[in-house]
């Protein structure tokens, strides 16, 4: 069977940097990504990143994945698994890959550690019609658009004013779609106001405490009704809205992708705050199980910045307690929880530590 | 309301605009970036230290107006494409607008094309002074604007001949 020091399962933004990160240490690495190409949602963003400039700020995201990719394979104890979704683990600390487009081969690997990096999957939003084509997740559309260069409809309805609401109208409105309207349940824009002034003075209007009530079509989507909702989330009659549109975004939202880490038997806990169901982790990323560490959305619903920084600590950690030694561990490890806590250190994040000290394992470890 | 809307109100505006002597002067940087997030760019890349350096990564841009040139090095370096260059006496009766621009077809010198407020209405016709094309992709387009539109005109609208 195969064997190696530490399998990093997901190769989005949180699990290249902790494969780069263990890497350096000289551990031996196996990467396990679902995708034909490394990078997760990274390669789809074709916007400027927020964050420190000694982190990646105002750099493109698809240059990031590039730039991060290209130190993966600058490094020849990094065994890279794509096109392969890792379907369980088991209590001899195996896991089972299957791989191909046809999910006919089938691979078994032993890891010393596991990092899960498993990332989120998209909300659905329960609405008449819901099952109309023309109904996409916010993903599917940055799929189409900017790693096929697929246009998903002409007029388009974008349900939620979040970050990735508003990235992906942006996005349409760059490949030449029209956004009709973006509607925000919420009474506030969710997502940074200087994403929504940049669509919004090309004209999309944002109407928060709105949602979607109603899609009609017969073969496909041919028109939506909007209504204004109350403090209780119910819509008030007489505001519907009818909007001509093709297509309805969703992007409501996101959950972590935790399956592995109950099938594993790691600690869970249901925290509103991070998205759905996460693993209880200490400060350095490890789970209840010693074997087993988390980092990025799996860990808690937040940006790619953050999840970058979360691998790191991760990576470090996993390598470190395998014997791979660093100068100044300690050193670097809290300056690494440092500088993830400085990205944290603003209004919009405060909900997120709400979350994260809930999921929180205190040890005495320092 | 900047929160439920997108955008900026006078008052949000106020915090930010240079007074009047200082507008009255040449070019000046206008940054409309108004929600603490950890994003320092804009920072880093004044090479005059009129965006004074942070504290925090979360903190808001503070601008020496006195020191800010108009360069414009810092419209392409800012992530939310929040910044904004304003030289209010370009000509007798015009002012120039330099703006960041991530769309395609690129706008041509020379050309007049509509120019939008915040709230992405034409407001008034532009023309095209500049077309900078800077290596990370966020373009600089350079626009003259009559003078009573100077601080409501924040985006263009070109018109795509193959469409």
């Amino acid at each position: 069977m195969r064997e190696t020091d530490i399998a990093i399962i997901g190769g989005g933004p949180a699990g290249l940097s902790a494969a780069i990160y263990a890497a350096s240490l000289g551990a031996k690495i196996t990467l396990i990504d679902d995708g034909l190409e490394l990078g997760g949602q990274l390669i789809k963003q074709t916007h400027k990143f927020f964050g420190s400039d000694t982190q990646f700020a105002g750099i493109r995201g698809i240059e990031i994945a590039k730039k991060m990719i290209q130190e993966i394979e600058r490094h020849k104890n990094i065994e890279l698994i794509t096109n392969a979704t890792v379907t369980g683990y088991y209590e001899d600390e195996v896991i089972t890959i299957i791989q191909g487009a046809d999910g006919n081969i089938m691979k078994k690997l032993k890891a010393q550690r596991i990092i899960v990096a498993t990332g989120a999957s998209e909300n659905m939003l329960p609405f008449i019609n819901n099952d109309l084509p023309g109904v996409y997740g916010a993903g599917a559309v940055q799929t189409l658009m900017n790693l096929y260069g697929v246009v998903p409809g002409n007029n388009v309805l974008m349900v939620g004013a979040g970050n990735i609401g508003l990235i992906v109208s942006y996005q349409l409105l760059q490949a030449g779609i029209k956004v009709e309207a973006i509607v925000e349940a919420l009474p506030k824009i969710g997502g940074y106001l200087v994403h929504a002034s940049k669509i919004r003075r090309l004209g999309v209007p944002i109407y928060t405490s709105h949602s979607l009530k109603e899609v009609y079509g017969t073969d496909c989507v041919e028109k939506a009704v909007i209504s204004e909702i109350n403090k209780n989330f119910e819509f008030i009659p007489g505001t519907e809205k009818e909007l001509e549109v093709d297509t309805i975004c969703l992007a409501v939202g996101l959950s972590p992708l935790s399956d592995l880490l109950w099938q594993a038997g790691c600690q869970m806990k249901y925290v509103a705050e991070l998205g759905g169901h996460v693993a209880l982790r200490d400060d350095n990323m490890k789970s209840s199980l010693d074997n087993i560490y988390i980092a990025g959305d799996v860990a808690g619903i937040e940006e790619a910045s953050s999840a970058i920084l979360e691998g790191k600590i991760a990576g470090l950690n996993a390598a470190v307690s395998l014997g791979y030694r660093v100068d100044n561990f300690l050193e670097l490890n809290i300056n690494l929880r440092k500088e993830l806590k400085g990205l944290r250190a603003n209004p919009l994040s405060e909900k997120v530590k709400i979350g994260l000290e809930k999921a929180l394992i205190k040890r005495e470890v320092d | 309301m900047l929160e439920k809307t997108g955008i900026p109100t006078d008052d949000d505006l106020k915090k930010i605009i240079p007074d009047k002597e200082r507008l009255a002067k040449g070019p000046v940087v206008i940054i409309e970036c108004f929600q603490k997030i950890p994003c320092d760019p804009c920072a880093i890349s004044c090479k005059f230290g009129a965006i004074k350096p942070f504290k925090d990564i979360n903190d808001l841009p503070q601008v020496d107006f006195n020191k800010c040139t108009g360069c414009g090095i810092c419209i392409s370096a800012c992530p939310g494409l929040a910044i904004f260059v304003i030289d209010k006496n370009y000509s007798e009766k015009e002012s120039l607008v330099k703006l960041p621009y991530e769309m395609l077809p690129l706008p041509e010198k020379g050309k007049e094309i509509y120019a939008l407020d915040r709230a992405g209405k034409i407001v008034s016709k532009a023309k095209v002074v500049r077309v900078q094309k800077i290596k990370n992709k966020t373009n600089i387009i350079s626009i003259s604007v009559p003078k009573n539109m100077a601080m409501k005109v924040r985006s263009i609208k070109v018109e795509d001949k193959n469409q």
